[in-house]
């Protein structure tokens, strides 16, 4: 199972999450360049965490224009596997591949600390082989983290059981404690939380292992 | 051009015989650019013209040193063909004026020092110095210079993506007009990709790579060099502006650029910025260069010879490249969206030629520019102090002291600073195996599979005391922190925070700082492998506490962190060291007679420096054969605070004291004698074992219980107060202060 890392000038969890897969997980994983526009052979993709372009604008504002991000929009399109963590969820909601919008935490401060989180929903790829209900320990490092959209586009969420993580003890004031998101595809994926962060013990967590394994596995029964 | 009159040579803040000197090395007058370029390479930030006489006193060198003082950071062997460089630098007059882009651009200059050397940044930590938050005159100053500074660092930090692994925060009145910003790194690399700022090769080009040049910064670094007055608000042009983007741009790309071979040497533009990394690169390759301005990248326009020469912008570096490869290194630049050109080249002659469209601006032996900087021996005396040596009447002791212990929580020096460093991104890069709020930090390196502690400490109370004293006590509680850990300390950087050097009451305290860190990092062997001298700390005459700073890192084997927090209850409470002793003459350093009793008299604690060895290598011991299950060394606010601290896990778990001394209850609880550390352990009897190994005390105090920390002496109760008070006081009392 081949995982590609997008890397876009200022990502800085891109190497995190290429060592969480290829080292702790033991799947090959590459990096793709934020000019290319094409995803070559990969299986799935993350969006890695870090200040895209410098972030001055809007977290993922500029992204969405790179060329890259035209291609992961293709791969998503035709079903493929999309997770964004961090920043990468704010480019998947300025791309609007996901709902929604991520605003500046509640307090107005950069928050990083290890947060629980409760596992809404385990039918996606991204979650089917956690427990549902269960409580992860995952850190978090982010400025803008709120999640925020319309009451409708709540109920959605919701009613389509879209919501797949949410705090157990709200850091940033996001609407409904929502952590993490799918598109209504399910196969993209969005969460301010990092897992890559959680992959061994060493790393304080092993938490976040189960999410990267949900993956391999939809993609290994996705080929039988 | 303008004529050089002695209001000119004034403003520049050279005095009349560095004027001389420079006469004397051109051989004629100087230009008005030329002027500028000697003021900033022979101002006290860049020359250390007022400490190098003493610096020379401090130990440089052991096996694993690979490079020491004198380049861009220092450098040691970490085995299996990798090695770490790093260094702290100060920030403190920017962070003054303003305190975001201060402490932002502190941050950036530290870590272009490392990845200038071809290390890729893995940790930052940072020392700050602020006044009382709840001063009823300069409080709401402090506490939005407080927040400014925070908030710059993480803005830096977290967008370039280096962890702020730790640091400390420490308040005083002292440091109200003069807050303290020292932000130290660290990077990692083979010893083969080692890159050193000189200049080789005859003809080859020397590039300019990064941001483009603007007026920021001018004079930034004589702006360090001189005391704080009411004018010094309208500074404010000085301090540069960051942009941590960029740098992580500059960072990629340097690192991509050095792989190709084409990189003969390469020197950030920090200080003094493109003057100074032209000259220190020709002199250190005893070479020349020789470079026409109408090639720098400007931001604005009109930009004169002298400005150009003199701006401090961000986000620069120049390299020297060899001939004939320079587009294998423009391709990685451009890649990155950087600019790089081609701005002169190296020549023979040892001169450092700027030209301004062909037209000779400057024309200065480099040599003597960088080096020949004037040297002082400036008279010094006692050492100034506030203080005196007599110890007031203390009041009747009160044999109930949760109160005081209380207060001590709640005070800023001794409570949890997780406002501050949650702020700070401290896991990226996935290396941080012990994070801040510990004795030491803790990362693992990847590529090695060994891990690297390192602590920041200063105390400024005990320094301001006795220097000498002081600054030994220092660094033997920096290496008490690293042993804490597991570590074994092996180097150190430095960061020398004083005032006035002019005055010899000043003069005397950096001497003997100097002096008793160059005794104490021999004894420890921990040499000083580079730093940072600020000086000048004063504002309309009233200078900070003497506040040297030291970073020491240490190795260690990479397991899980024992942590400082009791985990379960039922295991024996031990003080590793022995209760020690103290005298009134030792207790006016403490934060008991700072915070209870508002005052500050006599000595700082006595240290048996052959005693805190022997307590380190068995602390180094029982961490490492895991015969603990907690570890936190006694320091600030003394016992009473430690066991504490050491109740403020997460499991809730305090602990069951009984003393049996005849020290008067505020010294048993609140004295700060060194060399003593505070573990839990199922075994006491192994731990006795190594102590008697090692010829120290092991003191068994009591056991950890469920939820209360209970203290008493020969039966009289002296604490006896409910974990989750203590905790929630001790956690809130930052935000609170920072409301006030």
């Amino acid at each position: 199972m081949k995982f590609g890392v997008v890397v876009f000038p200022g990502s800085n969890c891109d190497h995190d999450a290429w060592y969480a897969v290829s080292h702790n997980l033991g799947h090959p994983a590459e990096m793709i360049w934020h000019e290319s526009t094409t995803l070559g052979d990969v299986d799935a993709v993350i969006l890695p965490g870090g200040f895209s372009y410098g972030d001055y604008l809007r977290g993922g504002a500029i992204a969405k224009f790179s060329p890259v991000m035209q291609a992961v929009r293709r791969f998503a399109d035709e079903g493929g596997l999309v997770l964004g963590v961090c920043n990468g969820f704010q480019i998947l909601v300025e791309s609007a591949l996901l709902p929604g919008a991520l605003l500046r935490n509640r307090d107005l401060r950069f928050i990083c600390r290890q947060v629980g989180l409760r596992t809404q929903s385990t039918d996606s790829p991204f979650t089917n082989a956690l427990e549902k209900g269960k409580v992860l320990r995952l850190p978090i490092a982010h400025g803008d983290g709120c999640y925020y959209a319309d009451d409708r586009t709540l109920d959605e969420l919701e009613d389509e059981d879209r919501v797949v993580f949410r705090y157990a003890d709200n850091p940033n004031g996001s609407m409904r404690d929502i952590a993490g998101i799918l598109n209504r595809e399910r196969n993209v994926m969005g969460m301010m939380p990092h897992p890559e962060r959680a992959t061994e013990p060493l790393m304080g967590s092993t938490d976040g292992l189960g999410i990267f394994e949900s993956m391999v596995a939809t993609l290994v029964s996705g080929r039988k | 051009m303008s004529t050089i009159t002695p209001e000119l040579v004034a403003s520049h803040q050279l005095t009349d015989s560095e004027y001389q000197k420079i006469v004397g090395i051109l051989g004629r007058e100087p230009t008005y650019t030329e002027l500028g370029i000697f003021s900033v390479m022979w101002s006290e930030h860049c020359s250390y013209k007022s400490s190098r006489l003493h610096l020379k006193k401090l130990p440089t060198s052991s096996k694993l040193v690979l490079q020491g003082p004198g380049e861009n950071a220092g450098i040691i062997d970490i085995g299996d063909g990798y090695a770490i460089a790093f260094k702290i630098e100060s920030h403190n007059h920017p962070s003054f004026i303003e305190p975001f882009q201060g402490a932002a651009t502190g941050v950036g200059g530290i870590l272009r020092d490392i990845f200038t050397m071809g290390a890729r940044p893995v940790a930052v930590m940072d020392a700050l110095r602020f006044g009382p938050l709840d001063d009823p005159e300069t409080g709401a100053r402090n506490r939005r210079i407080l927040t400014g500074v925070v908030s710059g660092i993480a803005h830096y930090g977290n967008c370039f993506g280096v962890p702020t692994v730790g640091g400390e925060c420490v308040f005083d009145p002292s440091y109200a007009g003069n807050p303290l910003v020292n932000v130290f790194a660290l990077g990692v690399f083979k010893h083969d990709e080692i890159f050193l700022a000189r200049a080789a090769g005859e003809g080859n080009p020397v590039i300019y790579v990064g941001a483009k040049t603007g007026r920021d910064g001018i004079h930034g670094a004589s702006m360090a060099s001189a005391e704080f007055t009411e004018e010094s608000k309208q500074k404010r042009p000085n301090v540069q502006v960051g942009d941590p983007f960029l740098e992580k741009l500059l960072l990629e790309a340097c690192l991509e650029a050095m792989k190709t071979g084409a990189i003969v040497g390469i020197q950030d533009m920090g200080a003094a910025g493109l003057t100074c990394s032209t000259c220190e690169m020709a002199s250190r390759g005893g070479t020349g260069i020789e470079i026409d301005l109408k090639h720098v990248p400007q931001r604005e326009s009109g930009m004169t010879p002298y400005e150009i020469m003199l701006s401090e912008s961000q986000e620069r570096m120049l390299l020297v490249a060899e001939k004939g490869r320079e587009d294998e290194v423009f391709r990685v630049f451009r890649k990155w969206g950087l600019d790089a050109v081609a701005v002169g080249t190296v020549t023979a002659d040892g001169i450092l030629r700027v030209k301004d469209h062909g037209e000779v601006v400057a024309e200065i032996p480099a040599h003597p520019l960088a080096e020949e900087a004037p040297v002082y021996d400036r008279p010094y005396t006692a050492p100034y102090r506030r203080l005196p040596m007599e110890a007031p009447d203390l009041p009747v002791s009160n044999t109930r002291l949760d109160s005081a212990l209380l207060k001590l929580l709640a005070s800023g020096d001794i409570c949890s600073k997780h406002w501050i460093w949650q702020q700070y991104d401290h896991m990226v890069r996935t290396n941080t195996i012990e994070g801040p709020g510990g004795d030491a930090a803790v990362i693992r390196i990847k590529e090695t599979g060994g891990s690297i502690a390192m602590s920041l400490d200063g105390n400024g109370r005990y320094c301001e005391l006795s220097p000498r004293e002081g600054t030994m006590l220092m660094v033997a509680e920096c290496c008490r922190n690293l042993s804490t850990a597991g570590a074994l300390p092996v180097a150190a950087t430095n960061n020398l925070n004083f005032g006035n050097p002019e005055r010899p009451e000043i003069m005397a305290q950096i001497v003997e700082s100097i002096e008793g860190m160059a005794e104490a990092c021999r004894f420890f062997e921990t040499p000083i492998t580079g730093g940072n001298v600020s000086l000048y700390n004063e504002t309309l005459g009233e200078p900070i506490a003497p506040s040297p700073v030291l970073g020491i890192v240490g190795l260690m084997k990479t397991a899980e962190p024992l942590g400082t927090t009791f985990r379960a209850p039922g295991r024996v409470v031990i003080l590793l060291g022995g209760l020690g002793n103290c005298d009134i003459s030792r207790f006016g350093s403490t934060q008991f007679a700072k915070v209870v009793l508002d005052a500050g008299w006599g000595l700082p604690p006595a240290l048996d420096m052959e005693y805190e060895k022997r307590v380190q290598a068995a602390i180094r011991q029982i961490v490492n054969e895991k015969l603990a299950e907690s570890a936190h060394d006694v320091s600030d606010g003394g016992l009473a605070v430690t066991l504490a601290e050491c109740s403020f896990g997460s499991a809730g778990i305090g602990a069951d004291i009984e003393l049996a001394s005849e020290m008067r209850p505020e010294f048993l609880l609140f004295h700060e004698g060194p060399s003593r550390v505070v573990l839990s352990t199922p075994d006491a009897g192994r731990i006795r074992e190594v102590a008697a190994a090692h010829s120290i005390q092991a003191v068994e105090l009591g056991v950890t219980i469920e939820g209360r920390l209970q203290v008493r002496n020969s039966g009289t109760v002296l604490i006896d107060s409910a974990v989750n008070d203590l905790k929630r006081v001790w956690e809130t009392a930052l935000e609170t202060l920072l409301h006030a």
